[in-house]
């Protein structure tokens, strides 16, 4: 589907959800309670067949903490970003999707090490690359004051 | 990272073993440790564990400028260097709106292919070395060489290439570019059945990699293992024929996909797409157009506020870099998605079940490179 299609079926797929327009890519935000199901229909739904997962990130816009999905068809060629906005910033919380994509858990983990977001119901919660008692690097206001030296 | 995890996932029974397997290990390429639990010598589970070399590249980008971006990711995939660099590139370049030269699109796909058997060349010289096949290590790296030698001339390095800038390269090819890399072609034609004589047709080798770790194609899709491993299940996802960049519209090429999904696939896919980045080179060498090697960019490179995704197919599988972008210099967020870190956490599905020296044969066909994982 081209993206308008794409994104006009979407909409009547899934009312409550968000298209934010001129966008290089077509967008999705759902809301983090919404966000297992929705995933799970994006996979299961004949029309969409979002099977591979591309990446999974997040970034720290300071007044919230956003998870980005990026998604794949690879019957249909299709790419869609899903997106949850996380309002609680300093303890956020989403659903897992690591039963519906497998590859996603070390993506959740690595996404735990470096922004602190927890996933509920993941199989094997750990940090990947850094130590336990290391802060969430990629948060905005993360400090270092040994390691990261400020550029004037 | 966590010291053990293995133990609290499976039940470990009396004659079971919990073992390292690295970080300091010949065979994982890299400092890479897999907990490996061990039943005799069946291999029940494996736990990979990462970020020996995280050096924080993501947090890096965001205090540098796009230009000096293209320096950092040289040092992920550093077999993949060019592809690397030509990621961010395109990425800049689309979200700029600028349109580059002819002759860019060009150079960046001849060297993209040479870099990539360059890359397929270190990894055939090392699998072989593996399974204990030790001639295929000084084969490999002799032909190499030669690549290598091109790239020194054209642009001063041999591995870090850093050739790329947003806009178009750095400075233009060497005069001796075209005529080198045609002698390379017809040098390493001949040489490519030598490979097939000395490694492809021995039956010790077969034995070894036929029918060992398989994967299917729904899992490698599951598990979004890209790249020649990818392809060796039958998952088609050469992004070259199905979201081509550069020049690879221009070229006439197969993708190259095997359906067994066993170590063996795996390594002729890799063996096959050497032919083809051959095929590649030869159809444009020729035709390189002479409009300039870089487009009129700005002296300070700004992105428009926004969100740009790219995706290239390096020697491994798909990188895709994603750009959050609040109109400043420097990105505000960005993020690698980098086919090794996917193609590592596979190695369960893959060898749980098998022997342990089939271990070392199922991570050598993944072909990971460790940096390109912990960034």
């Amino acid at each position: 589907m081209q993206k308008q299609e794409l994104t006009d079926f979407l909409k009547g797929l899934f009312p409550e959800a968000e298209f934010p327009e001129n966008t290089q890519l077509p967008e999705m935000v759902v809301p983090a309670e919404k966000l297992h199901n929705t995933a799970n229909l994006l996979k299961s739904d004949k029309n969409l067949a979002f099977d591979y997962l591309i990446s999974l990130t997040a970034v720290d816009y300071l007044k919230n903490m956003t998870v980005v999905y990026h998604l794949e068809s690879t019957q249909f060629r299709h790419v869609l970003v899903l997106k949850t906005v996380l309002n609680d910033r300093e303890n956020p919380v989403v659903e897992t999707v690591s039963d519906i994509w497998p590859t996603v858990e070390p993506h959740e983990n690595e996404v735990f090490d470096l922004f602190g977001i927890r996933f509920n119901n993941h199989p094997m919660p750990r940090r990947l690359f850094l130590t336990d008692d290391y802060g969430f690097p990629l948060r905005k206001d993360f400090q270092d004051e040994v390691n990261i030296i400020e550029r004037k | 990272m966590s010291e053990e995890i293995i133990k609290n996932i499976i039940v470990k029974e009396n004659e079971d073993y919990i073992i390292n397997m690295g970080p300091q290990h010949p065979s994982t390429h890299g400092v890479l440790r897999l907990e490996v639990c061990l039943q005799g010598e069946t291999v029940k589970y494996i736990v990979p564990h990462v970020g020996y070399i995280h050096r924080g590249i993501e947090k890096m980008c965001e205090a540098n400028t796009y230009p000096q971006i293209i320096h950092l990711t040289d040092r992920m995939d550093y077999l993949s260097a060019h592809m690397n660099n030509e990621a961010v590139c395109l990425c800049v370049e689309n979200a700029m709106q600028v349109e580059v030269p002819e002759r860019v699109k060009y150079v960046r796909t001849i060297l993209a292919e040479l870099n990539r058997l360059a890359s397929h060349q270190l990894w055939w010289s090392a699998f072989g070395m593996d399974l204990g096949a030790l001639t295929t290590f000084f084969y490999g790296l002799r032909d190499r060489e030669l690549i290598l030698d091109i790239f020194e001339e054209s642009f001063g390095s041999r591995l870090l290439h850093s050739f790329n800038t947003p806009g178009g390269l750095m400075h233009d090819i060497h005069p001796n570019f075209q005529k080198r890399t045609k002698d390379f072609i017809a040098y390493f034609r001949e040489k490519l059945p030598e490979y097939d004589q000395l490694l492809t047709g021995n039956i010790i080798f077969q034995q070894r990699t036929k029918g060992i770790g398989l994967l299917s194609r729904e899992k490698a899709i599951a598990y979004g293992v890209t790249g020649p491993s990818g392809r060796g299940s039958g998952f088609s996802c050469d992004l070259r024929k199905h979201a081509p960049y550069s020049a690879y519209d221009k070229v006439q090429f197969n993708e190259i996909v095997y359906t067994e999904g066993d170590t063996f696939a795996r390594y002729n896919v890799r063996m096959d797409e050497m032919r083809e980045s051959l095929n590649i080179i030869e159809q444009l060498i020729d035709n390189i157009p002479s409009d300039g090697h870089t487009a009129k960019m700005k002296p300070i490179i700004k992105l428009p506020a926004g969100e740009f995704f790219q995706r290239v197919e390096t020697a491994r599988g798909e990188l895709a870099v994603y750009i959050v972008s609040d109109g400043n210099k420097t990105p505000y967020r960005i993020k690698f998605r980098s086919p090794n870190f996917s193609n590592l956490f596979v190695m369960n599905e893959l060898a749980a079940g098998g022997k342990i020296a089939d271990l070392i044969a199922i991570s050598g066909s993944l072909d990971l490179v460790i940096p390109d994982i912990d960034r």
